[in-house]
């Protein structure tokens, strides 16, 4: 076991490395960022001087062994546009994106799940065909369309709904939150909902190919030959297999949820980083995309092994095989 | 006494696109207290349809179309999801056929057990469990308590078809269907679970309906006998009569495709042919095609029961061994 | 003699490759089974024609400045222009018409698409060729990109390379081809080394036939079913991750207005009221999306009933 978590701790690092280098060069290659920050009425002794400042008149791989030297001590580099430290500013947003993308995830499961569940025990029923048909249109459509559809269904025309914004917050044990508030809810309900329409569609998938599957084992059978009413092979038996592939894979699909809250949070003017990251985009924030990406990064491998770690302890199988080899 | 098991005209026809398929067609047998029924046939017989129509566990696009199935007098066909979970491994228990799938991966072996003994009974977690320890023991599994912290993945394929057998007893079922329980054992294993499921019942007085393609556990094991193919009954009968002089050409014939115990290097006869499709039989006796004793009169219409003095029976024109029998 | 069983041994593996009648018109005929991927294709080439021939149907050339009446803007569907032809959708904020623009959108979005598609397909195809057929560290180097490329969201790399590259639509191309090129490379190899360890390629290579040959006149084509699929479906992606980028205003500039653009535009008009700006452009955008998935989807059944996903 400890072995296993060394080699993927490795494996981790290597993979934070290779992306280090990958997004710095990246960013770095094209477009001048200084031509961003400067105002139009400094002459040329102003620039270099800001450069230098900035550090940005010395060679790229002048700059790198600089950028890394920091990387090591926790220092992404200071944002051009808001002056302040790249991680902190990444870091403060990241509360309100980690509420949307769990929110989602919730959601995923909550309504995914049941309905996956039931296309794959009546797979001839005509709500399962239904439920089947939205599903591939969920996953036909695009994000940023939906949300603006939200909007306009939700807040424009019913008027139920905030259109953009988050709720006000409250810290609990250092952690901002959104969602203590029915207030809070509100405004979170509609841009979760688009954050997740993709993972409800993919939860829809797995369960209902995990159900249709576990409904022919022998273990179901002899489930209900022992007697054991309709609820409990479905909520137990059933349940509890298809729950190690949607585990596993919504766990992976955790990092895509942030990524793609870019989309979600521009449209609904939530006050995350990924609409921090558009920001920096736009405004060649070279800092803020670097540190974003290596949040984001760090975040997928961590993700990746409490997955793997998990897994194990949902599936007693796998638990027999490591402890074996 | 009255029987425990009483099937009779059973009919149960699977509608599939490519035709009804009729994997049960017109079975009666019975089976008394503490009795070994002895249920033999090729896979596609109908035996394991037979089988799970008594549980009630058969599924769209099958169906019971027709008869009567009597557990201690109570009717069953016809009885709700609800009515059949309430007899299900209470009045009658199952144990299937391959251990390594019949137990869930993902459960330890005391939730199972112990939601087997609640589907049925209001006691406490506490003594379910106890019951489900004291089961374990008694099928013949080393220190049961901490087994029962276990998952069925660290346990032997034999050891996993003791569990399902002490599962199957926990309610002490007055029947238990056994579907080919030791097909996917070892050999060895084979005849010690055997062994232990004969004492168990004899203990305990519970029948059993054993369904097995393989004459030679059925020899040692069964009180009576009857022999399915292509969905029907063609013989019945005590165990040893049906044996030593069967009557029907099918009977003989698998008879003769075991190998001999007396004479070794003896050639092993087969049946010629295959099973016929269930969704088409044929007009006359659905062995005909494959006996050696057909006639004309085999071809053009399918034989009835003959009943024969022992509460034997046979379903065809012309049987062998009436010597035998008269005898 | 034992001579005599080797000729016949070498003769059978050049007969693997079994000449159906006309496979083509199979494919053809169990692809037009399926009444909603027909549906899907007649959608598909009907969009298609609509945007090649913009500049002959649209009321108005959306780019000609002169053209466009600043009086004309947010007009509601079906209002008559100062110029006097009926806006059926209506007019942007600018007061150009929103048929005409969608069309002309059309062109742009469908072009980005097509020629990402097509470029990332062949990119990747090649890669994943070299990877199968060189084996070894190139091929576990490339295979080791690829993984990393693929478990990362395209939503983020593409957003990311932009960052680099900045916008117009060679970049936007360049993005779409390198968040593409590794399911091809992937596919590809996974299928080359499947076909690299059949019969007919020992056979090949045993009558001396270049690498290169081997490569184009016999793995190629045998691995083009599974790209063929990657390409519709990927076609479709990269539209929709192209309109994504341009609505986040970091993909194509103003003056390259495809639908992703549009519905950005429409985006401020929307809160108050003016809803048709944003609604139509997306309209047109799903409808292509989806008619290509729908034959994509058709085409992964007919084509290779084992490719999952």
């Amino acid at each position: 076991m400890l072995a296993f978590v060394l080699r993927r701790l490795a494996q981790a690092f290597f993979v934070i490395a290779a992306m280090l280098v990958i997004v710095f060069f990246g960013v770095n290659v094209v477009g001048d960022p200084i031509y961003m920050l400067i105002s139009p009425e400094m002459d040329q002794q102003q620039i270099a001087e800001t450069a230098r400042a900035l550090g940005l008149d010395r060679p790229i791989w002048e700059q790198f062994l600089v950028f890394l030297k920091n990387a090591a001590q926790g220092d992404l580099g200071r944002s051009f546009v808001h002056g302040e430290s790249a991680i902190k500013l990444i870091l403060s947003r990241m509360p309100a994106t980690l509420e949307l993308a769990f929110v989602a995830l919730v959601l995923a499961v909550v309504i995914g799940l049941p309905l996956g569940l039931y296309a794959g025990l009546k797979p001839e029923s005509r709500l399962s065909r239904f439920i089947m048909a939205v599903s591939i249109l969920g996953f036909s459509l695009p994000t940023f369309w939906v949300g603006l559809m939200l909007i306009l269904t939700f807040a424009v025309s019913l008027g139920w709904l905030p259109a953009t914004g988050r709720g006000p917050t409250v810290s609990i044990f250092g952690l901002d939150t959104s969602l203590l508030s029915l207030k809070g809810w509100q405004h979170v309900a509609l841009p979760a909902f688009n954050l997740a329409l993709l993972k409800i569609s993919l939860v829809i998938r797995l369960a209902r190919a995990g159900a249709r599957e576990a409904a022919l084992m022998d273990y179901v059978k002899f489930a209900r030959a022992k007697g054991l009413s309709q609820s409990r092979i479905i909520g137990v038996h059933i349940l509890k297999n298809i729950m190690i592939p949607i585990v596993t894979v919504l766990g992976l699909e955790f990092g895509s949820l942030v990524a793609f809250s870019v989309v979600t949070e521009t449209i609904f003017a939530w006050p995350g980083m990924g609409r921090l990251l558009l920001e920096a985009i736009t405004r060649l924030d070279r800092p803020v995309i670097v540190a974003y990406v290596m949040v984001v990064v760090v975040l997928f491998v961590t993700i990746n092994l409490l997955v793997d770690l998990i897994y194990s302890a949902l599936d007693p199988r796998v638990r027999l095989t490591e402890a074996t080899s | 006494m009255a029987p425990v098991l009483e099937v009779s005209g059973l009919k149960t026809h699977f509608f599939t696109r490519a035709g009804t398929v009729k994997s049960v067609d017109g079975v009666s047998f019975r089976v008394d207290r503490g009795e070994v029924l002895g249920l033999v046939g090729e896979s596609g017989s109908g035996k394991s349809v037979t089988g799970f129509s008594v549980m009630g566990l058969i599924d769209p696009p099958g169906k019971i179309v027709e008869g009567s199935i009597k557990l201690n007098g109570k009717e069953l066909v016809g009885l709700d999801e609800e009515g059949f979970r309430k007899v299900r491994g209470r009045e009658v228990a199952m144990i299937f056929q391959d251990p390594m799938m019949t137990l869930n991966p993902v459960l330890r072996v005391d939730t199972q057990m112990i939601e087997a003994v609640t589907a049925h009974d209001k006691v406490s977690h506490k003594a379910a469990r106890e019951r489900a320890r004291d089961a374990l023991a008694k099928v013949g599994i080393p220190s049961p308590e901490e087994r029962l912290n276990a998952y069925p993945h660290q346990f032997s394929g034999g050891m996993r078809q003791r569990v399902a057998i002490a599962i199957a007893l926990l309610h002490r079922p007055p029947l238990i269907i056994c579907d080919e329980p030791t097909t996917a054992l070892d050999v060895t294993i084979q005849s010690q679970i055997l062994a232990e499921m004969q004492s168990l019942c004899a203990d305990t007085g519970t029948a059993l309906v054993w369904i097995t393609h393989d004459l030679g556990v059925v020899a040692g094991l069964a009180d009576r006998i009857a022999v399915m193919y292509a969905g029907r009954i063609v013989e019945t009968g005590a165990v040893d009569p049906v044996l030593d002089s069967p009557l029907h050409p099918y009977t003989n014939g698998l008879l003769g495709s075991l190998p001999a115990e007396g004479e070794p290097g003896a050639p092993l006869r087969q049946i010629r042919g295959s099973t016929p499709s269930l969704a088409r039989l044929p007009q006359g006796c659905a062995f005909a095609a494959r006996c050696d004793y057909a006639q004309a009169d085999c071809l053009a219409s399918a034989p009835d029961v003959t009943p024969f003095p022992g509460e034997r029976g046979v379903r065809c024109h012309h049987p062998l061994n009436l010597a035998g029998v008269a005898a | 003699m034992s001579d005599a069983a080797l000729p016949s041994a070498a003769a059978q593996p050049p007969a693997a490759p079994a000449k159906e009648e006309t496979p083509f018109r199979r494919f053809v005929r169990s692809f037009v089974e399926d009444r909603l991927a027909l549906f899907g294709l007649a959608l598909f080439i009907l969009i298609v024609l609509l945007a090649i021939a913009a500049p002959l149907i649209a009321p108005q050339n959306p780019y000609d400045l002169a053209s466009v009446d600043v009086m004309d803007s947010r007009q509601p569907p079906g209002s008559v222009s100062g110029e006097g032809f009926t806006m059926w959708l209506g007019s942007d904020g600018v007061g150009r018409d929103l048929l005409s623009g969608i069309l002309y959108g059309l062109r742009i979005s469908l072009m980005v698409g097509a020629f990402s598609g097509i470029l990332a397909a062949s990119i990747g195809a090649a890669i994943g060729l070299i990877a199968a057929y060189a084996g070894g560290r190139t091929e576990n180097a490339i295979m080791r990109l690829v993984d990393l490329q693929l478990s990362l969201p395209s939503v983020l790399v593409a957003l990311i390379l932009v960052a680099g590259l900045g916008k117009g639509v060679d970049k936007i191309i360049i993005a779409l081809v390198m968040v593409q090129w590794a399911y091809y490379a992937r596919t590809v190899r996974g299928s080359a080394l499947v076909e690299r360890r059949k019969e007919y390629v020992e056979a090949a290579q045993s009558l001396g036939l270049s690498h290169a040959r081997t490569v184009f006149r016999h793995i190629l084509p045998n691995c083009l079913a599974p790209v063929i699929v990657i390409v519709t479906v990927q076609t479709a992606h990269a539209i929709s991750l192209e309109a994504t980028l341009s609505f986040l205003g970091v993909g194509l500039p103003q003056t390259e207005p495809s639908l992703g653009v549009l519905i950005a535009n429409g985006f401020q008009y929307m809160l108050s009221g003016s809803y048709w700006i944003s609604v139509f452009p997306g309209f047109a955008l799903l409808m292509t999306i989806v008619s290509i998935n729908l034959v994509g989807d058709r085409l992964r059944d007919v084509l290779n009933p084992r490719l999952e996903k």
